[in-house]
Parts: C-alpha cells; structure tokens; sequence
C-alpha cells in the first residue's frame, strides 16, 4: 500500500519524546516543513516538493535576551489558525511561539515554578490550536494554559488556565475533520490515561471527562466527534467524546505507543511505537447507527528502532514520515 | 527533565562498573597470597570490591544523590565515577577509564534501551543490588549498608507512576543518545549491530500488563462487545512471562541487570572517537560535584601505603593509539578550570584536602619499586 520514498537527513537524531514530529503543507509554496526534537534543539527542515531542495534551520529553547540559559524541550508543534500558522516550542523553562519558519520568535511564556513541589519535574507538554484564535499548552502541574492570538503581531495574551487534569498533560488535540457540527473542539490527555473533552471559547466549557486505568496516554486525536487515544499498553482506545462511550478497542502495538495521526479526509489513522512497527488503519464513522469501524491497512517495520514521530504528510494520507530515537533521517513513505 | 535520575544511574553504571573490575581481577588472580609480584589475590580483589562498594553505598553519597536535581553531563559523570574507581587501593590510568566509562555507558543504554516496561528500571537497578550483594557479602558492614540503600530507593521509588517512570527512561535516553560505541560482547552476542545501533527484534514475550497486538474489539452504547477481528501484527509475539520481584530479594526474571562478564573470556572493547563538546552548565555541576566528592567519608578512602596502577583494557600498541586520539586541547582546558574549591562545610574542605593530600602522597611513592604490584600490572591485563 505504501513504499519507502527517499529519507530526509536531519542535522541530529530524534529524541525519545511523544509525538516528535510536525509537520506543515505549505502548498502555495510547493513547500513542507518538519520539525523533529533533538535534546534542547528543534530541528527544522524545509523540504521542495519536487525532491531537489532542503534547507535546515535550527532553534534553541532559551529565554530571551539571556545567553547562556537552554533547557530540554518537551515538543514543537506547528499551529495552524484561520489567519496565520506559529511554531510552537515547550520546554522546561516555558513556551515559545514563532512564526511558522522559525525566523522570529513572537512570544514567550516562562513557567512558574515557584509553587510547583521540589520533587517534581517542571515542563510544558502538549500542545494544539484550537478554534480562531487559540493555542492550548498542557503543563507538568495537570493545567492547560489557553493563549490568545490575534490575527497578527506579537500581542499574544494568556487568556485562561484550565485546572481539571491532576497529571502531567501529555498531549492536546483539536478537532481536525473540520465539519461545523460537533460540539467538542479540544480533547486533552495526561499521564495517568485521564481526558478532558472541551469546548472552546471566552470561557472554555469542559463537556467530559474520561478517567484513566492508571497508564499513560500518550497521544491523542479528536476526529468527528471520536476521541482516540493510544496508551503505553500499546492499545488504542475510540471513544465517543460527548459521552465517553468506548466505541472499540484495538491492541495495536507490543510496546509504548509514541504517536497518533489522523489524515482528516480519508479517516486514515496513523500508529507508531516504541515496539519498531508504525500501522494504518481506516476509521470509517456512522452518524445514523452511532458506530465506529476500524480495520488494519498496512504495517511498516523500521528495524531496531523506537519510533517517537509519525504523522501524515497531507489531509489525505497519501504520505506520511516517521522519526525514531537516536536517528538522524525522516523517513518518508508514499501510497503506490 | 526528569530530576529523579541520579540514584539509579549510580546504581547501574556503579553496577556495571564493578562487574568489569571484578572480572579483571578475577582473571589475574592465580594465587592466594601475595607472595608472587604482580598478582592480584582474592584479598585484593575483595578489599577493592568493598571500598568501591562501601563508597557508593554510603550514606551521604546516596542522601546527596537522591535531592531531587538534573542529571549531571558526561563530564561530571565520568569524573564521579572515576573518584569512585579511585575509593580503593587500585589505580586506573586515563585511557582505561575511558574504556571502562564507555563500556558502562553502553551497558546501561542497552538497558534502558531494551527495558520492557518503564517500571522494569526498577528491576534492572535491583539485579545489579542483587550482584553487588554478592561481590561484598564476606563483609556484613557493607553488605549492611548495600541494604540500608536497597530499602531507599525501594521507599522512594515505588510509588511512582508508569508516566513518571518513562519521563525518567525519556531522560536517560536523551542523554545516552548517538553513544554507538561498538562493544564485542554485544557484537558477538548479536544484541547489538555493526553500526553500532542495538538490536530491537518484533518477536518473544510481550511485556507484563501488555497484550499481544492483533485483535480489533467493536463494542455498542452499552458495552457489550459487538465484533472482533484479527490483523496481521507483523512479528512473533508470545504471552508475558510472570512479573519480577520489587523486593529487597526475589527474582527479578528479567535478565537485563545481570552480569554479562565471565571470567574466561575477557572481551575486546573497541572505542570510537567521542564527542568533546563543552557543556556550558560545566560550572555549575563542577560545585555539586564539589559538594559530592567532600561528602564521601573519610574512613572509606583508602590508607593504603601503594597505589597499584591498572590497565584494564589495551596493549602498548592500543594505549598509544589512545594517547594520541583522545588527547584534545579543549577537554585538557576544562580540566584545569576545575576549581573544587566550593565548600561551605568546612569539615568538607578539610577532609577533600586530606584526601587529595593522600592522592598526592600515593603518588610519590609510586616511584619507590619495591612493594609496587602497579607495573606488572600491564602485562598481566593484557589478556586481550
């Protein structure tokens, strides 16, 4: 169903973190970009669509005007609003937002640290925009930190802290299908399995919550109403994100899941693991009968590797690339 | 990240550490008195065993290590521990310590690299208790304390999460990331490739709490499971085996943790040229190490009259090819800088003067030839 296409080389190898890789279509340019976390690095890749250019660029996560000071990044995600797209950097020190290729860095959020308990690990994880003009950042503390963004410039507030999650966040997702009609538009997972299902706005109305079986989630979609979320057990949970109806079941992976992607038009869903194996499975929803389908596509195996990152490199899931712990390519597959 | 690293990578690089003395003494041990120059009897063996272990098991080393704190660079790493190699009557020059550094480290990443769940860190920490146990069991004060820690980190360590536990593994992983060192053992035993990247097979048991990938379960509104199917899972997985013990004793089933080195066959190493850069946070894990090293008791460091130098791993030939490899004007720099001179505890001070003092004076009688095991050493390790 799909073939290896020729790797990008990146200038380090991946870190073993959830969900390390972004990626942005850029069509008006011919262009994508992808992001992959190297320790306190992100590196970030510019990729031709006719194959023949590649520029890398390089960010640090550091504060400000203060030259020596880098920390451990968590995740970089891009955020693709109505009027603009950012990249958006968590780390142990805070939040950084810049403009989508990285040139310029519009805001930073440092992290409070000062009431967090000494024997716990301080950093942001998580990360989603939602709506017109909200990027949601998950925090070590349990909360969820909502930034509003407005259409241009650097005047990004913090426009709200939602404190329901009692676990670091591991990951955020926002409603990808793009159909007008459901009501959720935020889904967020923390380590303990436990999530919270919202809708967006002034005042963010939290609709469900889903409790946890004691296990990380790791990584999280939200796709026409379906919750779905993939756990350290390996397994991949549907559930309805209203109600918190478990719609199926799949144990998909023998090890820790790193990543989920979900290719919006086609329902294509994408799973990868620490246990070497990435899948495609076909989500096929029915509004009529209340049910969720889910069958097994394809596998691909990337030898002796914990593969951290794997998204879908268009809506349709015509291609999708991978990154693995302690290697230095995207490794990039196409449909035949 | 995570700032609960620093016990366990003592445990286990301290752990793999010992298993690679141990078996290099083993190895030239032919007699049991001292009678013949150059050889290391049991007594040596286990007086270095003890004062390594009784070091790292000490009190004030593991309350020091267990404050909640960043993992500290390679650099300050590999200086901790070769102050730990240094706690007894044996002495390792430059080039074998790089050996034995970078033999641990990819012992441990194999580890952390292979650990089935998370929370099998524990486990794999327990087995090298468990056999550090047994290098020191003929003397009950160490033993004692090995125990005293075994019920620490048992106290601190069980109630964290399986997330917290991954952050932890997530932590280690960064650090030991693009190490591809190639050791012979790990070729030979086909766990780790000839570029250097360990071996990750999609077959055998499952982890324990995991199921076997294969099976899609459909359920209604209520509940109630509607369909199943099956999918190719792409490997040969098989059931989990029974769970290891998180006990002081018992079986810890997995076999990650346990020594690799026999005493029959001492195994090649081969070194590739590593990474020198600077860490600009240098300074500041200069002064905890500082404070680490004058923490260390008095009564563990070593009153010994000589110094025995080793040469764990090369030949002459390998020794001046490491000479010239490794020596990097950089790394020379940062070492004079290091200014252990951070002491608020004057006790501290004083007692790191003494033992540096005492460094000082095994050095100076080094020259003195007679009673000196050190230089035969060199031919006798190359067993190689």
């Amino acid at each position: 169903m799909y073939h290896k296409e020729k790797s990008i080389q990146i200038k380090n190898s991946a870190s073993a973190l959830y969900n390390n890789l972004s990626v942005l279509r850029i069509a008006p340019r011919r262009l994508t970009y992808f992001t992959v976390v190297h320790a306190n690095v992100v590196n970030m890749v510019s990729a031709s669509w006719d194959g023949l250019n590649y520029s890398h660029r390089q960010l640090q996560s550091k504060e400000p005007n203060v030259a020596t000071s880098t920390s451990l990044i968590m995740q970089v995600a891009f955020c693709v609003l109505p009027s603009r797209d950012l990249l958006v950097v968590t780390s142990q020190k805070g939040i950084q937002i810049y403009e989508s290729d990285g040139s310029i860095m519009v805001y930073w959020h440092a992290l409070d640290t000062s009431d967090a308990p000494t024997a716990q690990a301080v950093f942001a994880r998580g990360i989603s925009a939602v709506w017109d003009n909200y990027i949601c950042v998950g925090v070590s503390s349990g909360a969820i930190l909502v930034f509003d963004v407005p259409s241009k410039g650097s005047n990004i507030t913090l426009s709200e802290v939602l404190e329901e999650h009692k676990e670091p966040i591991t990951d955020i997702a926002s409603e990808c299908s793009g159909s007008q009609e459901c009501i959720a538009d935020l889904v967020s997972a923390d380590d303990g399995g436990n999530l919270c299902v919202w809708k967006s706005g002034k005042e963010f109305q939290l609709l469900n919550k889903i409790p946890g079986f004691d296990m990380s989630c790791s990584s999280v979609k939200l796709w026409k109403g379906i919750v779905v979320a993939g756990y350290g057990t390996g397994q991949i949970h549907l559930f309805e994100a209203v109600t918190g109806i478990l719609h199926a079941e799949v144990n998909a992976h023998a090890r820790w899941i790193y990543s989920l992607d979900i290719a919006p038009f086609s329902g294509l869903l994408l799973s990868a693991a620490e246990d070497s194996l990435v899948r495609v499975w076909h989500l096929t929803v029915t509004p009529e009968t209340n049910s969720v389908e889910v069958a097994h596509l394809h596998n691909e195996c990337v030898t002796d590797t914990q593969i951290c990152g794997a998204k879908f490199c268009d809506g349709d899931g015509y291609a999708f690339a991978v990154t693995g712990y302690d290697l230095s390519e995207i490794i990039r597959y196409t449909q035949l | 990240m995570s700032v609960k690293t620093l016990p366990l990578v003592f445990i286990n690089l301290g752990g793999e550490m010992l298993y690679i003395l141990d078996q290099r003494l083993r190895a030239t041990s032919t007699s049991e008195d001292n009678s013949e120059k150059g050889v290391w009897s049991e007594n040596d063996r286990k007086r270095v065993m003890n004062d390594i272990v009784g070091t790292l098991f000490s009190k004030t080393f593991m309350d020091e290590l267990l404050k909640p704190q960043q993992l500290y660079s390679h650099r300050t790493l590999k200086t901790v521990l070769t102050r730990l190699a240094h706690a007894s009557i044996m002495r390792l020059n430059p080039a074998s310590m790089d050996r034995l550094y970078e033999l641990t480290i990819m012992a441990f990443k194999y580890q952390v690299f292979r650990c089935p769940r998370p929370k099998d860190l524990l486990l794999i920490s327990y087995s090298h208790i468990d056999t550090i146990r047994e290098l020191v069991k003929d003397t009950s004060v160490v033993v004692n304390q090995v125990d005293e820690t075994h019920r620490k980190i048992i106290e601190v360590y069980s109630s964290l999460s399986e997330g917290e536990f991954q952050l932890l593994r997530q932590t280690l992983l960064i650090f030991f990331q693009d190490m591809h060192v190639r050791v012979s053992l790990f070729l030979k035993n086909q766990i780790q490739n000839p570029d250097g990247r360990f071996a990750l097979p999609t077959s055998g048991p499952v982890p324990h709490g995991i199921v076997v990938p294969g099976l899609i379960r459909v359920f209604d509104s209520k509940g109630r499971e509607v369909r199943r199917s099956e999918f190719p899972a792409g490997g040969s997985y098989s059931s989990p085996v029974r769970e290891g013990s998180f006990e002081l004793h018992g079986d810890r089933v997995i076999s990650l943790g346990m020594n690799m080195y026999t005493v029959n066959h001492p195994e090649e190493t081969h070194t590739s040229k590593g990474d020198g850069t600077p860490n600009p946070l240098a300074k500041e894990e200069l002064n905890l190490l500082a404070c680490l090293i004058g923490s260390l008791k008095a009564e563990n460091m070593p009153r010994a009259e000589y110094g025995f130098r080793i040469n764990l791993f090369t030949t002459d030939q390998e020794e001046e090819e490491e000479a010239d490899g490794t020596s990097d004007g950089a790394e020379e720099s940062m070492f004079g800088v290091i200014n252990i001179q951070a002491m608020q505890d004057e006790q501290s001070a004083a007692e790191l003067a003494r033992i540096t003092g005492q460094f000082a004076e095994e050095e100076e009688q080094h020259e003195n030839p007679s009673g000196n095991k050190g230089d035969d050493l060199l031919a006798m390790m190359d067993d190689l």
